[in-house]
């Protein structure tokens, strides 16, 4: 099992909290001025994430609209600055660094999208979409740029015949793989993947996940694994991360998670999904809806639909504790 | 379940489309039965032509592409040589089709009450209003809409994408429909809220009767609500039967390697069964059949089209060499 | 029950190949799909080489004062001047000009005008709104607010104005014309840029630590092009008639360079006296150059539409 010492640890998140307001333009302020009841809109995105990703180690993000899981991916990749919180890589708080240091950490950091359409730029070939990066921070050289190409189009099972195409030319499965080139390109430690399998049929999605797998073998690739679909996280996790809303609710090994989930939310969860040894299944629906980010429920944000909600669910938000060595959960339920 | 005339009996369907680059055989030589609350899981991947099947099924295809060939016999009447005029009266009446995308059924402008009275009244110009509201109120109660009096008020954008797919699933299910087509309509949503249409529409097919085809790529969810399963591949049927037959003993190599693929039939941190190669373009498909290129027992012989044959009971498959007996 | 053996038909599609487009290619067979489009095109670059053609073509040079005989004014068309050596194919205006040349000559000027000053204009309003949409925030506030202040005084006020201050001539109508349409392109370049901004593939080129100018004009700026290509295209012809409009009034171009709004003027009062060729011909010149750049920018909009494309 992964020792969590802390020099293990690659990336660490720490209160990282992130709010998008949208604040009143001139007539709103008058109004409010005016006693009218509006107020800015602010969405929680990600409300106080503590979390920690070992070296080598593949984390699974798993959670519903809403929950903030982009969000906090796109914070790990050096894309969003949060609101509140540090983010460090390899121990150093990656919004304060500047010039060279800051580019260094930022290429060691990348990410592949969800959308093979709208992730690739329409009007670049697809070597210069894989090699721009490289040559612009001096990782390949204009001479030895066809090499460098070719060995990460190797790499991702891509054919170098059509590194002069463009991508309204390739599959969804392809696009998905010049994606993945292109963060490799610039030599990576770790990737976050966002919804990166999504998009793509059942046996494509087959392909590019034990393309994932077989990276990060060959690499020693660290990865953040973004997913909504649970049967594709619990199969390549090595430890899983439930968020609810915004708020981390649960993590833990995948074994353990799956073996005997703690947060109501991650039981409903699990339940739920549908698989295939399941037959002329009763299904059971949870009760509710998900709330909407701009107006959560008070306390802890489940306690609607939760079976077991009290009082003191009702008022006060449960921080997420340590349960077991390794595992945490934010639920009154577990104080004695 | 299925006694008597069966509610749906396509037989040998074709829809080609004729575009510029060539012929589009989007669905080529397929049949399938649905009886009465029967519910069909129709699968396959991008390209394979199950969306194009349903929108057949519906008269929905528009030009270039067209119907050339086969019946499609719904209680008994066969759509394919309907005229215009009959399609207004089954569509939202008899037949009711839900789509990916809840805002490809609900007029973003206006509200809800009257986008349902309106399926109401397009049919039936004979009841009152109060009871065309009632209707109404029953709808989205059967699918599990609170305080639904508020919500018909409501216009679509005040809604969540679970809840617009529910109001869908309500307008669908307004007229008491024979046959519900309903093409991915989970596959946008959460697992909490998929569970939640799951649930309504099982509920459905139980308690009143009406028929199901399920068109999706998610085999899990397939398994859990279907108690049939055609399976499709570049626009021919490869494979039916009994749900329990085909996930438990997959004959056709391309249902073998679909139900591999999904991570949960895999040991966890073991690479997927994959299947190698992509879908090939509908326009330049090989000769013989589609599938050869991919399959591991692939031999000579393959380059001949694969006869459909029934080798069990219930089962059908297309293939020279589907796999019989137990799975490995 | 075996396949159904294939019906002759079809064979003949089945063999053929798609080929490899480049976005170009695919392009350029998306606008021929539309005749009127086609056409309009023709007509355009017919005008075109006749505008450029113009000092060799004409049977008259009209800026030449010493060519002109009042004798020779108002000849119907089709009539010779007295010494029979130049035919007056659309007649002759007030002064002996000779419409046809006038025509040509006022064509040349109209055109140069109107494209110089939609291009201009896009260079400096694509500039801002690139900017603004990139940059965000602030900026965008202030510089969006300076747009919507132009837009929203009529343009021929505005052009009057200048030209009221700067006085008459080419480069003047220019600067004129590029003050009031500047704000228009600023403000299509922004919202396609706000739109582009928001692609994952822009996040990726932030993600592979790329500097921002590179985004800007790299990433983002080519991806924007589309709707401006309309905008343009439909921009030269507004201009046209804007260069028309402001000639016919009086303030555009000086009456020793007529431009085709000039020649209108000229022969309004004349229109209802039963010499109307001196107003129709040069009115249907313009109307023809307009309405055949209008058709070609029409389709360009429709084939450069995100959500029309199959």
């Amino acid at each position: 099992m992964n020792e969590n010492t802390n020099n293990n640890r690659l990336v660490e998140i720490e209160g990282v909290s992130k709010r998008f307001v949208k604040s009143l333009d001139f007539a709103g302020k008058i109004a409010q001025k005016l006693g009218a009841n509006i107020r800015e809109e602010v969405v929680r995105a990600v409300d106080d994430a503590n979390i920690y990703i070992n070296r080598g180690e593949v984390v699974g993000l798993v959670g519903e609209s809403g929950c903030g899981k982009s969000t906090l991916g796109r914070m790990v990749a050096g894309i969003m600055k949060p609101t509140e919180g540090i983010v460090r890589y390899d121990g150093k708080d990656i919004y304060k660094l500047e010039g060279n240091e800051a580019r260094d950490t930022a290429l060691k950091t990348q990410m592949i999208f969800q959308d093979p359409f709208a992730s690739l730029n329409p009007r670049m070939r697809m070597q210069d979409i894989i090699g721009e990066a490289a040559v612009v921070h001096g990782i390949c050289t204009r001479q030895n740029f066809d090499e460098h190409v070719d060995m990460v189009l190797d790499r991702c099972g891509l054919d170098p015949e059509f590194k002069r195409r463009y991508p309204h030319q390739f599959s969804g499965g392809q696009r998905q793989r010049i994606g993945i080139a292109r963060a490799l390109s610039v030599n990576p430690e770790c990737i976050v993947c966002d919804e990166s399998v999504a998009a793509l049929d059942v046996s494509i999605q087959a392909q590019i996940l034990n393309l994932f797998m077989k990276l990060r073998e060959e690499l020693d690739l660290t990865y953040l694994f973004i997913s909504h679909d649970i049967g594709v996280v619990e199969h390549i996790s090595d430890r899983i991360i439930i968020m609810y809303l915004g708020r981390v609710v649960e993590s833990g090994t995948t074994d353990e998670i799956f073996a005997s989930p703690n947060h109501p939310y991650t039981q409903v969860l699990l339940r739920e999904v549908p698989s295939l040894e399941t037959r002329h299944h009763q299904f059971k629906p949870v009760d509710g809806e998900i709330p909407s980010p701009i107006d959560p429920p008070s306390g802890c944000y489940f306690h609607p639909r939760c079976p077991h909600a009290t009082d003191r669910c009702k008022q006060e938000n449960p921080k997420l504790r340590d349960i077991a060595p390794g595992r945490t959960s934010a639920c009154h339920l577990n104080d004695g | 379940m299925n006694q008597g005339t069966p509610t749906l009996e396509v037989k040998n369907l074709r829809t080609y489309f004729f575009t510029k680059a060539g012929v589009v055989r989007a669905v080529d030589d397929v049949s399938f039965t649905v009886g009465k609350g029967e519910v069909l899981g129709l699968v396959g991947e991008s390209g394979s032509g199950k969306s194009v099947t349903g929108f057949s099924i519906m008269g929905l295809v528009d030009p270039p592409g067209r119907v050339v060939e086969g019946e499609i016999n719904f209680n008994g009447q066969n759509l394919v040589t309907m005229p215009e005029g009959g399609w207004r009266d089954l569509r939202g009446n008899k037949v009711a089709m839900i789509f990916q995308d809840p805002m490809m059924t609900l007029n973003p402008v206006l509200r809800i009450d009257t986008q349902m009275m309106e399926a109401i009244t397009a049919h039936d110009k004979s009841i009152g209003k109060e009871a065309v509201r009632q209707r109404c109120r029953d709808a989205l109660g059967q699918v599990g809409i609170p305080s639904p009096d508020e919500r018909l008020k409501s216009y679509p954008h005040q809604f969540s994408g679970g809840m617009r797919q529910r109001v869908a699933i309500a307008i669908a299910l307004l007229n008491k429909p024979d046959l519900i087509i309903a093409d991915e309509p989970t596959t946008a949503l959460d697992v909490t809220i998929q569970a939640q249409i799951l649930f309504e529409a099982q509920k459905l097919a139980q308690d009143t009767g009406t028929s199901l085809i399920w068109i999706t790529h998610d085999l899990t969810v397939v398994a859990g609500l279907a108690d049939k399963i055609c399976v499709m591949y570049a626009g021919k049927l490869v494979e039916e039967g009994l749900i329990d037959d085909v996930l438990d003993d997959p004959m056709h190599p391309y249902t073998r390697g679909l139900i591999g693929s999904v991570p949960s039939h895999n040991k966890r941190g073991e690479p997927l069964y994959q299947i190698p190669g992509m879908t090939p373009s509908l326009i330049k498909l090989p000769p013989g059949c589609a599938f050869r290129d991919r399959c591991e027992k692939a031999v000579e012989g393959c380059a001949e089209a694969p006869p459909t044959t029934t080798p069990k009971e219930g089962r059908v498959v297309r293939c020279h060499y589907p796999h019989m007996g137990e799975t490995t | 029950m075996s396949t159904a053996p294939e019906t002759p038909t079809f064979a003949e599609f089945d063999q053929t190949v798609i080929k490899p487009q480049t976005p170009m290619q695919r392009f350029a067979s998306d606008f021929m799909e539309s005749k009127l489009a086609v056409i309009g095109l023709l007509t355009f670059l017919v005008i075109l080489c006749l505008a450029l053609l113009a000092p060799f073509i004409s049977p008259q040079n009209p800026y030449d004062l010493m060519q002109l005989d009042i004798m020779n004014g108002k000849l119907a068309p089709g009539e010779q001047d007295m010494m029979g050596d130049i035919t007056f194919w659309l007649g002759t205006d007030d002064q002996g000009r000779d419409l046809l040349s006038g025509i040509f000559f006022g064509l040349r000027i109209s055109l140069f005008v109107g494209a110089m000053s939609a291009f201009l204009a896009l260079f400096l309003g694509g500039g801002v709104g690139l900017f603004a949409a990139y940059m965000g925030g602030k900026w965008d506030t202030f510089l969006m607010r300076l747009v919507d202040l132009q837009l929203s005084f009529p343009a021929i006020l505005i052009a009057l104005v200048l030209l009221a201050v700067l006085g008459q001539g080419v480069d003047k109508i220019i600067i004129a014309l590029v003050v009031t349409q500047w704000a228009y392109f600023a403000r299509t370049i922004r919202s396609s840029a706000l739109v582009e901004r928001g692609k994952e593939y822009i996040e990726a080129a932030h993600c592979l630590a790329l500097s921002r100018n590179r985004v800007m004009f790299t990433h983002l700026l080519p991806n924007c092009l589309p709707p401006l290509i309309v905008v343009v295209t439909m921009r030269v012809a507004y201009a046209i008639a804007l260069e028309a409009t402001l000639s016919f009034l009086g303030m555009g171009l000086p009456v020793t360079e007529p431009s085709l709004g000039l020649l209108i003027s000229n022969g309004f009062e004349y229109m209802l006296s039963g010499r109307y060729w001196i107003s129709f011909f040069p009115g249907l010149a313009l109307l023809v150059t307009i309405v055949s750049i209008n058709l070609v920018g029409d389709h360009l909009r429709d084939i450069l539409n995100p959500r029309l494309q199959k």
